[in-house]
């Protein structure tokens, strides 16, 4: 049985180091060993150039134009914090373009004035109605000739919720 | 100057936002697996439901009187802190979040009808964004907003206290009962009154020196406080000593394993805490509880185990917190209530080097932090160790029978409008 001499197949395999691939001593003269070694840190400083893939066409006429992108959050929603969705069911603003099952954009911080689409807790339940001021009177009122408005009084019990702003419906 | 802005009766006022059938009734909401009584409007406050009282020693008290229930919906309450915060925010930048329902700020001008009038106007502007009522206390420092605050609770005051002036500390500071200062705990209020200290006007009126010989440091700066020289500055918080993660099951959980899963699910809960707060806990507390209401044989295990380096990654800790486990777990228990307390926790900052072991933090640290962004990135247990199987999460999740729904975080769940 041999012992000692070369075992073939034996160490790392070649080409694993930290260049990619297999390498070799080489002697140089001491006094070279400081520039040589510029040389190939500075020839390593370069190898991004082969690494990266560089555009060489015409530059996009676009690209001093460029704006981001449209953020519908930004478009609906002024005051994050005040704003709430709520869900339309039935039909009672079907006129105001509101159908069941759509979502409301409601901005609470937002003044309920004459003439806007408002959330108002009516006895305890939420409801969605054109507010209407007329002389002395103020109206709850819905886009659909099938139901009443409701008249504000000193009896019944309602609190303005928030102003609709959006309405978000599916076609 | 200071201000302590409050929600009034939070989780409450969360509910009806959004189910205004509750408004001026007595509500109640319950904590975690139903258990204790947590929130109550003041309709139930006047029908003198205890906070804290367990709820089914009160159930037939509750139905009798019609109070409305809730389960706690905390990703709604989430929300409408972060809602409540938000709007704060926008008034005066210069913001603490304290607690969920909870915030300090500080203004520059000192006080004046300009600040009591600005006051009224965030309380008006809070509640109409959100809906949420807010109590704020105004003060010369933390403390004294924070007593202001008890006063602007109660009903002739609007909702708005100010507490600047000296003759109106003189004459507030005597009703408030020392346990009830912002600091002082149960222990120390006791130690307080023995010798002769039981309200905030004696306390304030005291030496600070013999307080700190006393009790140390920490009350003798609430003297200072009461005195009206600022201690506390905004966010200075002192971070936590110990982090302690518990829960009672929604039914008894009797195999090992599933204690072992909930051990490592709140092991991670609490390590991230711990890392939140730039800290890392010198020892580790387990324990497994049978449920005492029951008659069933009962059992109480326990284990303080101690780490060799104080220590921060979750990874570690899990590897103790579920050997710990295995130590104290008896067969043939029904457990009811499970937890982790990390003990002594430590800043980051100090680093006492282990003679034996090499102590190297930066790539566990590293690797934590990567863990850490991820999971807040993209939502709690993105990322988890192995240890943690999620199906069985519903064994333990907590009994929720009156609840409301997400109004604000789920499509599904939103308000309906007619």
């Amino acid at each position: 049985m041999p012992s000692g001499g070369i075992r073939s197949g034996a160490g790392r395999p070649k080409g694993q180091g930290k260049f990619g691939e297999v390498t070799k001593p080489v002697r140089i003269p001491i006094s070279m060993i400081d520039s040589v070694m510029t040389f190939i840190q500075s020839y390593d400083l370069s190898l991004p150039i082969y690494s990266n893939k560089v555009n060489a066409g015409f530059p996009s006429p676009a690209d001093d134009h460029m704006e981001g992108k449209l953020d519908l959050n930004t478009h609906l929603i002024k005051h994050p914090s005040a704003t709430f969705f709520v869900k339309a069911t039935g039909d009672s603003m079907i006129g105001a373009g509101i159908h069941e099952g759509d979502i409301l954009v409601v901005d609470r911080s937002l003044e309920a004035r004459n003439g806007k689409v408002v959330i108002a807790a009516v006895d305890g339940n939420l409801t969605v109605k054109r507010l209407k001021k007329s002389g002395k009177d103020t109206l709850l009122s819905p886009e659909n000739n099938n139901y009443k408005p409701i008249k504000l009084t000193e009896n019944n019990d309602v609190v303005i919720w928030g102003v609709v702003t959006n309405v978000i419906h599916k076609v | 100057m200071f201000a302590l802005v409050d929600c009034n009766n939070f989780y409450v006022s969360c509910e009806r936002v959004f189910n205004p059938y509750l408004i001026n009734q007595p509500v109640v909401v319950l904590s975690n697996n139903d258990g204790c009584i947590i929130a109550r409007s003041n309709e139930a406050k006047a029908l003198n439901i205890p906070m804290g009282a367990p709820f089914h020693i009160y159930r037939d008290f509750i139905n009798a009187h019609r109070v409305k229930v809730y389960s706690s919906n905390y990703p709604l309450y989430g929300d409408m802190s972060n809602r409540v915060m938000m709007s704060l925010a926008e008034f005066n930048p210069n913001l603490e979040v304290y607690s969920i329902d909870e915030a300090f700020l500080k203004f520059n001008q000192t006080s004046g009808t300009n600040s009591r009038r600005g006051t009224l106007k965030i309380k008006e502007s809070i509640f109409k964004w959100t809906g949420i009522p807010v109590s704020i206390g105004l003060g010369p420092t933390k403390t004294l907003a924070k007593i202001a605050n008890t006063f602007a609770k109660k009903n002739n005051h609007h909702g708005v206290f100010d507490l600047s002036s000296k003759t109106k500390q003189e004459e507030t500071l005597k009703d408030i009962n020392i346990e009830n200062i912002w600091g002082i705990s149960k222990r120390w209020g006791s130690k307080l009154r023995m010798i002769g200290i039981g309200n905030a006007l004696q306390l304030r009126d005291s030496s600070p020196r013999r307080i700190r010989q006393y009790l140390g440091v920490v009350v003798e700066r609430i003297v200072y406080e009461l005195q009206g020289v600022a201690c506390l500055d905004i966010n200075e918080i002192l971070p936590k000593k110990n982090i302690m993660c518990s829960r009672s099951f929604g039914n008894v959980i009797s195999e090992k394993t599933i204690l072992k899963q909930f051990i490592v699910e709140h092991t991670i809960r609490a390590c991230e805490k711990m890392r939140n707060q730039n800290t890392r806990a010198q020892s580790v507390y387990i324990f497994l509880k049978t449920n005492k209401f029951n008659k069933e044989k009962q059992y109480n295990g326990g284990i303080v185990l101690g780490l060799n380096t104080p220590c921060s990654d979750t990874a570690q800790i899990i590897k103790l917190t579920s050997s710990a486990v295995d130590m104290i777990y008896r067969p043939g228990y029904l457990y009811q209530k499970a937890g982790i307390m990390l003990l002594d926790l430590i800043p980051e900052g100090i680093n006492q080097y282990d003679f034996f072991e090499n102590t190297n933090y930066s790539l566990s640290d590293k690797r934590m932090k990567v863990v850490d962004l991820l999971n807040k990135k993209f939502g709690a247990g993105t990322i988890a160790n192995g240890g943690l199987r999620s199906k069985n999460k519903e064994k333990w999740d907590s009994k929720k029978y009156y609840l409301s729904p997400r109004y604000t975080t789920q499509w599904d769940e939103l308000p309906h409008v007619t």
